[in-house]
């Protein structure tokens, strides 16, 4: 097994000396704070810079710790799953799913067809929403003062009435159970559905018109903190992430969960690794998720939206433990449970997709300027809720 | 009568300084005028905020402010009237000095801002026989008394004691300091073929008519590149979008403005307004015509209404660049200003002669048009390719 | 070429600008509160309790607590009576003397509504909940919560539909199984008194009956 260099091992944290061996300047201890102008959540790093040049960089997080995994282990299965919503709060209908597909692992449930459709259906709608969303971040982050945020926020709030009207709130659903979903949809939604999802492309050219090609975006993302393959597998990257640095690795198309085996889709590689690979495999992955969701609002079939074995009181399922894992917008989101028979879990544990990204991001800010460092950090995706727990 | 529209200003002013005796005239004149521009520009000034936020609101898909009317009562102008609570906002905040500050720099900096900018307006032709102070090196004068903004600048992030301050000052001041090489080399090329730095004969040098149209310099290729390169430099040197680094910084640093709050910070924000409003000022002189006309059968509109439309449009220009561009990083600034545009203003600067000694034909068009365009692709290739930009195309897993 | 993307984006940002003149898809603010979005069908904001009629001896709950140990969060507090008052089927149940839910905990999550056996316990769709008082006035007590069946059908239709049936299918399950048992009553006496005629019938004559029921005639 080669050894990597990780980038950390070329950077020595003190300043430059000049010929005769004295230090020159200072080197300046700056902490981005959990205050942020361009946030993400409530996140600190702290930075240390020879100039402008980043040289040793400490994320520091837990601001936004609120004991998921304890309550969990506390209040029964069912109960769980609202607060799973609140994990990433960007993608409530993933974590639902994650958390409902680990425990039909754990107590042996069947989902019926339709509600696998559904449930394929909600996670690419998310996965259409989060990705906008972090587009218009992105580019405000680097200083567009916010118009290109205005413009996804614009397409996503459609896409959260359609939550709202099927589950009862935009974005905490609370909407799969165990062995299905919570609510059916009508065939009043699946037009409404089909409608945002076929006007969605045009969104899409219009942004991509507008941002894409921008000399300016090009200047500032490109050839910016590359990602080599080998950090990323080393480093347990996943999501879009890792498929910016060209490993080809999805779990759509690795576990085949739910039934997206039937579904014909692409995933888009990038080369380099670079916030501009990572932005374009985002605005691709886009389209591959309106392609996915064409066939199943086409495909849907009709029928029971609920397993008949699942009992919603007192459920208890037999004891055992279980790791199951979805591909979230973010990356690998996945939920191991440990079950001793009663209504409770025993030990309860989400596996973060944001969290594990984050653990790279000094390797990648070292050697940049002070202004990438955002825009990195805004590339990587992070969502404190799941960081943090 | 249009004529009357037009000397309306210089007419009132004439008639107001006739009261006094023959020797005070001069002085009474200039304080008239002076104090003409100290009502009129902080007015435009509040205006361009208001256009500045509901034009923004707009390019975002939403309304900009549009409730406030006049304060303290029921009338409602859809927003217009927003200025007036911003202002007595900003004169009642605490103005809060740091107690390692240095005080006297400290509070002198926003004044060595708002004077020299508000000194440049003195040579600004504004219509017709409307300048303050029509010197024959006018256009060295702005531009000399233009650059001790730099210096207020400096001023402020010093005497701040605060490490963010001081190295967003000096960013501030290197943005600053580099595009004002090729804002004055743009301005050389107008003074080669004027042969004047007096604004008013500038402008009278496109008051002629061809055809219908004016000889405004911007319809000749160097004076197109000029005038861009003009308008680029000046959005660099109003510290606007996508070269807002010292000001909106919102990575780490507040910028040279951190320290300051209340008024201070007003005097800030209206010297840089004010700044902008004069550099587009000069820019309109120099290339667009000042306060000539376009086309010849428009010639009865008045000249100052002429004027202060061609600023507004192009302050709008500035709004909507504000509105759709990300922010250029600190060496990318540089690069632009210094590898692109200091080398293009010295290749317009030979354009500019070959078009003066060339016989006035469509070859002359010909020759300057090719060269300006080959040394625009060229030194545009040699910017993005340097680093390797350009598009990608990505393949699928299989 | 340089610069002729930033063009681009310009042109989009323009028609963007002129757009929001003319068409509503390009200018989607809704300036509340003058102007409210209608609010979704499935909306769903804070719980509220449904009675049939009166509020006190209509009230659906009969204070069964599961919904107290379903909450996530553990908003809802339930004191039980002591008495007990009859229900929609006529059976004596209890009902809750304190009901208390507290909305600056409560999630909006609909558990209690899924969990609930006697469909009691809905959904409200009111949010402008907003108050000053930090304690009291997010704390809402039965009286707050009760709201009458009407209400409820003016608010979610369909769901109310579904809600009376259901309750209905539970009454008729109920008369049902009453009128089974008052039939089965009634031939359980009737084979009783069959039972003690063939028992009179086949005893000895002279020997007493078992039970005596009238004296001896008076005449002999």
């Amino acid at each position: 097994m080669s050894t990597t260099t990780f980038p950390s091992d070329k950077f020595e944290v003190r300043p430059k000396l000049d010929a005769q061996g004295v230090e020159l300047g200072q080197l300046l201890e700056v902490s981005m704070g959990p205050h942020h102008p361009s946030t993400h959540g409530v996140f600190r790093m702290d930075v240390t810079l020879d100039g402008e040049t980043v040289v040793k960089l400490k994320p520091v997080f837990g601001y936004l710790h609120r004991n998921h995994e304890k309550i969990g282990e506390n209040i029964s299965y069912l109960a769980t799953m609202p607060y799973t919503d609140r994990l990433d709060y960007f993608c409530s209908m993933t974590n639902n799913w994650a958390y409902a597909l680990t425990i039909e692992k754990l107590a042996g449930l069947q989902v019926p067809e339709r509600a696998e459709y559904i449930r394929v259906i909600m996670a690419e709608l998310t996965r259409l929403q989060n990705h906008t969303s972090l587009i218009g971040f992105f580019v405000q982050d680097m200083g567009a003062l916010g118009t290109p945020m205005m413009y996804a926020f614009r397409e996503r709030e459609k896409i959260l009435d359609l939550f709202e009207s099927v589950s009862g709130a935009r974005m905490m659903c609370n909407y799969m159970r165990f062995g299905g979903v919570r609510v059916d949809v009508d065939d009043e939604w699946l037009a409404q559905a089909k409608k945002v999802v076929g006007d969605y492309g045009k969104f899409l050219d219009e942004f991509g018109a507008f941002l894409s090609g921008n000399e300016i975006l090009l200047a500032r993302t490109q050839g910016v903190a590359p990602l080599s393959k080998e950090l990323a597998i080393n480093a347990s990257i996943t999501g879009p992430m890792l498929r910016a640095a060209g490993v080809n690795y999805d779990l759509r198309k690795v576990d085949k969960y739910g039934i997206y085996s039937r579904f014909d889709f692409k995933v888009p590689l990038g080369e380099t690794g670079d916030l501009y690979d990572r932005y374009m495999i985002r605005v691709l992955e886009m389209r591959e998720s309106i392609k996915i969701l064409n066939q199943a609002l086409a495909g849907i079939s009709a029928g029971p939206i609920m397993d008949p074995k699942a009992k919603l009181r007192g459920f208890r399922p037999k004891a055992g433990e279980v790791y199951g894992r979805i591909e979230s917008p973010k990356g690998e989101l996945g939920f191991y449970v440990i079950s001793d028979g009663g209504p409770n879990p025993y030990r309860y544990r989400i596996r973060p997709p944001s969290y594990i990204n984050l653990t790279i991001l000094e390797d990648m800010c070292l050697g940049n300027k002070v202004a990438d460092v955002i825009v990195i950090l805004g590339s990587v995706d992070i969502v404190l809720g799941e960081v943090d727990r | 009568m249009a004529d009357k529209l037009d000397q309306i200003f210089v007419n009132v002013l004439h008639w107001l300084v006739s009261f006094l005796p023959e020797a005070l005239r001069p002085l009474a004149s200039a304080l008239v005028c002076i104090a003409f521009i100290l009502m009129v520009f902080p007015l435009i000034f509040s205006l361009t905020t208001i256009f500045e936020r509901k034009g923004l609101g707009r390019i975002q898909n939403r309304y900009g402010p549009n409730r406030v009317g006049i304060p303290f009562t029921k009338i409602r102008l859809a927003g217009f009237g927003q200025f007036l609570p911003d202002g007595i906002k900003m004169l009642t905040k605490e103005d809060v000095v740091p107690r390692a500050a240095d005080k006297v720099v400290h509070f002198l900096a926003p004044i060595v801002m708002l004077i020299p900018v508000l000194l440049t307006y003195s040579v600004l032709p504004f219509g017709k026989n409307m300048t303050l102070a029509d010197y024959d090196a006018g256009l060295l004068f702005f531009l000399a008394v233009g650059g001790a903004v730099e210096v207020s600048v400096f001023m402020a992030g010093w005497s701040s004691r605060n490490k963010y301050s001081l190295l967003g000052a000096m960013r501030a001041i290197a943005q600053m300091v580099s595009y004002e090489i090729p804002l004055i080399l743009s301005a050389v090329t107008v003074v080669m073929i004027v042969g004047s730095l007096n604004l008013s004969q500038i402008v009278a040098h496109q008051n002629q008519y061809t055809c219908g149209i004016a000889h405004w310099f911007v319809f000749t290729p160097w004076g197109l590149v000029g005038f861009l390169l003009f308008f680029i430099a000046s959005l660099a040197e109003s510290n606007r979008t996508p070269f807002d680094l010292p000001e909106a910084e919102s990575e780490i640093i507040a910028g040279y403005f951190t320290e300051y709050s209340g008024f201070k910070f007003a005097l800030f924000f209206l010297g840089e307004y004010l700044g902008m409003f004069a550099i587009i000022g000069l820019g309109i002189t120099l290339f667009l015509g000042g306060w000539t006309s376009p086309v010849s059968f428009l010639t009865w509109i008045p000249s100052w209404i002429w004027f202060l439309t061609k600023m507004m449009a192009i302050v709008f220009v500035f709004i909507w660049i504000r509105g759709t561009l990300p922010r250029l990083r600190m060496d990318q600034l540089m690069n632009l200003a210094w590898k692109f545009m200091l080398p293009l203003a010295l290749i317009n600067i030979l354009v500019a002669g070959i078009w003066h000694y060339m016989a006035a034909d469509w070859q002359r068009w010909l020759v300057c048009s090719a060269i300006i365009f080959g040394a625009y692709v060229i030194l545009g290739r040699g910017l993005m390719a340097n680093q390797k930009l350009g598009l990608r195309v990505y393949k699928f897993a299989e | 070429m340089l610069g002729e993307q930033i063009i681009k984006g310009m042109a989009v940002t323009a028609k963007n600008f002129f757009g929001s003149y003319v068409s509503k898809d390009r200018l989607t603010t809704v300036q509340y509160p003058e102007e409210r979005l209608p609010q979704k069908y499935h909306t769903r904001q804070f719980p509220m309790l449904v009675f049939d009629g009166d509020p006190e001896k209509g009230l659906r709950c009969v204070a069964c607590t599961i919904c107290e140990k379903e909450c996530p969060p553990k908003c809802i507090y339930i004191v039980k009576s002591k008495d007990k008052k009859p229900d929609y089927k006529g059976q004596p149940q209890l009902y809750p003397a304190v009901f208390d839910i507290d909305i600056s905990v409560c999630m909006s999550c609909q558990i209690c509504v899924e969990v609930c056996p006697f469909e009691s316990i809905k959904m409200n769709t009111e949010f402008e909940l907003s108050t000053d008082d930090r304690f009291e006035g997010l704390l809402f007590h039965k009286e707050q919560l009760a709201k009458s069946n009407e209400f409820y059908h003016q608010l979610h239709p369909d769901d109310a539909k579904d809600s009376d049936a259901v309750l209905a299918a539970e009454k008729a399950k109920a008369e049902a199984k009453a009128k089974a048992a008052a039939e089965a009553k009634i031939k359980a006496e009737a084979e009783a008194k069959a039972k003690a005629a063939a028992v009179a019938a086949a005893a000895p004559v002279g020997a007493p009956p078992a039970n005596p029921p009238t004296p001896p005639p008076a005449a002999k």
